[in-house]
């Protein structure tokens, strides 16, 4: 995580998740946005497909959407975001994990918090019946 | 035409806020009036409503603070009054306004004092102490600030315009639902969190886009002053937080406006699913507040000692520990609303595991201050303060998180002096020991020592004497927001409070002095060379007040406490290193994209909260409008020459020069 001088100057005018100056021309990254439009087409049309037919075995169409879906995440962050593992690119990666963990936490702990609260609260019918 | 506005929603039966918004609006136009005759009107828009200068927004920011902190200690004065006076009476206000007022209060001093300070601190400060000239989105930062401003002016209007909240200062529904609080008094609440919740993300994406990206030469993460590191988890916080906030009052906005069910009691909504969202935002907003004042402390008791910071990596790892640890706590907020034994003994062990980073901080303090040539300055006694006063309130804290005491004393005064012994105690005292420390760097001068004492005292005792009977009217049984009460016990403690808050109020009055005087005799008091307290981090290496490029070179830097190292080879060498060469600066242009965006936005807000939907439609199109023009500039940068840059740059060094020769001629 070390940022000399040299690194700063090239950064300086650079927002996270550009791409540098000297990165390719114009056609390259075009073949990137192609790629990356044509792979979440296929797998968007892939989901629709699986969710509908019966070609597979049934209980394992929620399974096959959420892998689709995450697959579909994961071709956003890589070529419309532009999240690689090279050392530029410290702060994108971890502002992705602090973001993940955040929504894992809120997510994760609202629905347990919610949950506990539901099976606490009894149905009116038996409230009624301890005040008896 | 005007939607629910008719002349009925202005108060005129109501004296108190009949006089008081009299006496503001006497006060704004003798202002407004003031500038206009003596013509500082173009001075006042080119150098300050449309500037983008960090340094400019940070000020404001800081200004509009204290502003609304006179308004939220009003408020304050007159609930301690109201309870001291409402034993077996109904006191001088009646409970639908003292329901206003308590909403206001905490609204007000969250959102538009604590968080404003502590914004225009690090927007102050922050690019300073990295060594760079801007932080990474300046217009973008003016248009934070305008839109926070708008929520304060909203919040304001509603004083004159129709009402306030009588909910607290947290809408809980269903009491904030539409069909319990049928007026316009929520609608101004979340019109105004919801635009001043722009404000804040912005600024937070802002700050920590500075703090990552724009650094000086040599700037590595483990060598940014401790103001810096905590910037970044508050703001990291800011950003992973605030959408929360904005969200569950879009949800909340929904039901009230369009129908939904999100948060009723019928329909399939759940009231509980607010309290859940509300305060995944509040636990992380508590952090947001009070991390930066530990910054502040950090560097003030760092440089009053005239030592390094103690445990310097352990202040970054306790720091970045708090900011994951905040977002895992927020159920202590809610132990009481139904939740099994095992999901609050976790979330209670979780709120104690976040007192042991914090543990870690007081104690790098006080090793800090441990053998130090300790010199007892206004911020240092602020720091002292702050030390004592916090360690209580923390304590009182880890103590509620013991569910089964939550469940013996939630809703209590007990909790109201908790979490003022904390938010005073902590963040006021930390924007005010910052206020003094770093007001030097942006006016030129100190402010007066002597009322600055005086201030800290009172404010000091005021607050014990204020706040802890309120800890025994809490286990004496006592419950917030009471608007009167006959139990002959209470009386006499709540008369002491209302002494306490008095004692504030001398505080504050001298803090206002303190600026008059200061003003008055800033020819003594000027800070010549741009380093007023021997500091330590490279804010101090340029003028006071900074030029508008901050720093003629970028400063190199080779390790932590920057400048201390270069002022040690200075003095070593008995002169300062030699001349730089001067280039042309390219600074960014004034706009007043900030300001109109936030026109359009006051003049939409307010015509939401009033269903005045032709209006709502011209607030949007100006605002989108302006964003568009701002888009298409093409010119967005003005040249300092270089000549310009070495003769303002000149002229401070010459001045540290002769300080320099007369300490080596001593």
């Amino acid at each position: 995580m070390t940022n000399g001088f040299d690194e700063a100057i090239n950064d300086i005018d650079v927002a996270p998740g550009d791409e540098h100056a000297d990165g390719g021309g114009v056609a390259q990254r075009v073949v990137g946005y192609l790629t990356g439009l044509g792979l979440a087409i296929l797998l968007t049309a892939t989901s629709f497909f699986v969710a509908g037919t019966d070609l597979v075995w049934q209980p394992s169409i929620p399974v096959a959407l959420v892998v689709l879906a995450i697959a579909q995440m994961g071709v956003h962050l890589v070529f419309f975001l532009h999240i690689t593992t090279g050392p530029d690119n410290t702060n994108n990666v971890l502002a992705l994990a602090f973001g993940v963990l955040i929504v894992i936490l809120l997510m994760g702990g609202s629905l347990w918090i919610m949950a506990n609260l539901n099976h606490n609260m009894m149905p009116m019918d038996q409230i009624m019946q301890m005040q008896r | 035409m005007l939607g629910k506005l008719t002349w009925d929603a202005i108060p005129f039966d109501q004296p108190i806020p009949m006089i008081a918004s009299g006496v503001v609006a006497l006060a704004i136009l003798a202002i407004l009036g003031w500038v206009v005759i003596k013509g500082y009107l173009p001075y006042l828009w080119r150098e300050w409503i449309t500037s983008v200068d960090h340094k400019r927004i940070g000020v404001m920011y800081t200004l509009l603070a204290m502003v609304m902190l006179l308004r939220g200690f009003a408020d304050a004065i007159m609930m301690r009054l109201q309870q001291s006076l409402a034993f077996h009476s109904p006191g001088f206000l009646p409970p639908e306004h003292y329901n206003q007022i308590f909403s206001a209060h905490g609204t007000i001093m969250i959102f538009f004092v604590a968080m404003p300070f502590m914004i225009g601190l690090m927007n102050f400060i922050v690019p300073l102490q990295l060594g760079v000239r801007d932080v990474a989105f300046p217009t973008l930062n003016s248009v934070g600030f305008w839109l926070t401003a708008t929520g304060a002016l909203l919040i304001n209007i509603s004083l004159i315009v129709g009402e306030f909240a009588r909910t607290g200062w947290l809408p809980y529904p269903p009491l904030s639902e539409l069909a319990y609080s049928p007026g316009v008094g929520v609608d101004y609440y979340l019109w105004s969190l919801e635009i001043s919740g722009v404000g804040t993300l912005v600024a937070g994406i802002n700050l920590v886009t500075t703090v990552l990206k724009i650094r000086t030469r040599g700037m590595s993460y483990l060598r940014m002053p401790m103001f810096c590191w905590t910037t970044l988890a508050t703001n990291l916080l800011i950003v992973a937080a605030f959408p929360i906030l904005t969200a569950t009052l879009a949800m909340l906005l929904l039901d009230r406006y369009l129908g939904f069910h999100f948060f009723t009691n019928e329909g399939g909504g759940n009231v509980m699913m607010f309290m859940n969202l509300i305060w995944a935002w509040g636990h992380p907003e508590v952090y947001i507040l009070v991390l930066p004042a530990f910054g502040i402390f950090s560097e003030v008791i760092s440089t009053f000692s005239g030592k390094p910071l103690f445990g310097y990596r352990s202040m970054v790892a306790a720091t970045m520990a708090i900011c994951i640890l905040s977002f895992m706590v927020w159920l202590h907020h809610f132990f009481t609303m139904g939740a099994g034994a095992d999901v609050n003994a976790i979330f209670g062990i979780a709120t104690m595991i976040i007192a042991v980073p914090t543990g870690v901080k007081v104690f790098n303090w006080l090793f800090t201050m441990y053998g130090g040539k300790v010199r007892f300055q206004t911020p240092l006694l602020w720091s002292i303060g702050f030390m004592v006063t916090f360690i209580i309130g923390g304590v009182t804290g880890v103590l509620m998180a013991v569910p089964p005491v939550a469940f013996v004393l939630h809703n209590s005064l007990f909790l109201v002096a908790h979490f003022h012994n904390v938010i005073i105690g902590g963040v006021l005292f930390g924007a005010f020991a910052g206020y003094t420390y770093w007001f030097p760097k942006a006016f030129g001068f100190k402010l007066h020592e002597g009322l600055g004492r005086a201030a800290f005292w009172c404010w000091l005792v005021g607050f014990y004497v204020a706040f802890m009977p309120l800890y025994v009217l809490g286990l004496l049984g006592m419950t917030r927001r009471m608007q009167h009460y006959d139990v002959p016990q209470w009386h006499p403690w709540l008369i002491v409070a209302a002494c306490g808050a008095v004692l504030i109020m001398c505080g504050i009055a001298f803090q206002i002095a303190q600026l008059v005087v200061s003003v008055r005799q800033r020819a003594q008091l000027r800070d010549e060379t741009g380093d007023p307290w021997d500091g330590r981090s490279l804010e101090w290496a340029t003028a006071s007040p900074p030029p508008a490029f901050n720093f003629a070179v970028l400063p190199r830097v080779s390790g932590e406490d920057a400048y201390w190292k270069f002022k040690h080879r200075a003095t070593g060498q008995s002169r300062l290193d030699e001349e730089p060469a001067y280039r042309n600066i390219e600074i960014p242009r004034n706009s007043a994209t900030g300001f109109v965006c936030a026109f359009f936005a006051t003049m939409m807000g307010f015509a939401l909260v009033w269903h005045i939907w032709w209006m709502v439609a011209a607030g949007a199109i100006g605002a989108f409008a302006t964003f568009i023009v701002f888009a298409w500039r093409d010119h967005d940068e003005d040249v300092i020459p270089a000549l310009e840059v070495a003769r303002i740059d000149r002229s401070n060094w010459a001045q540290r020069s002769a300080i320099l020769g007369k300490e080596a001629a001593e």
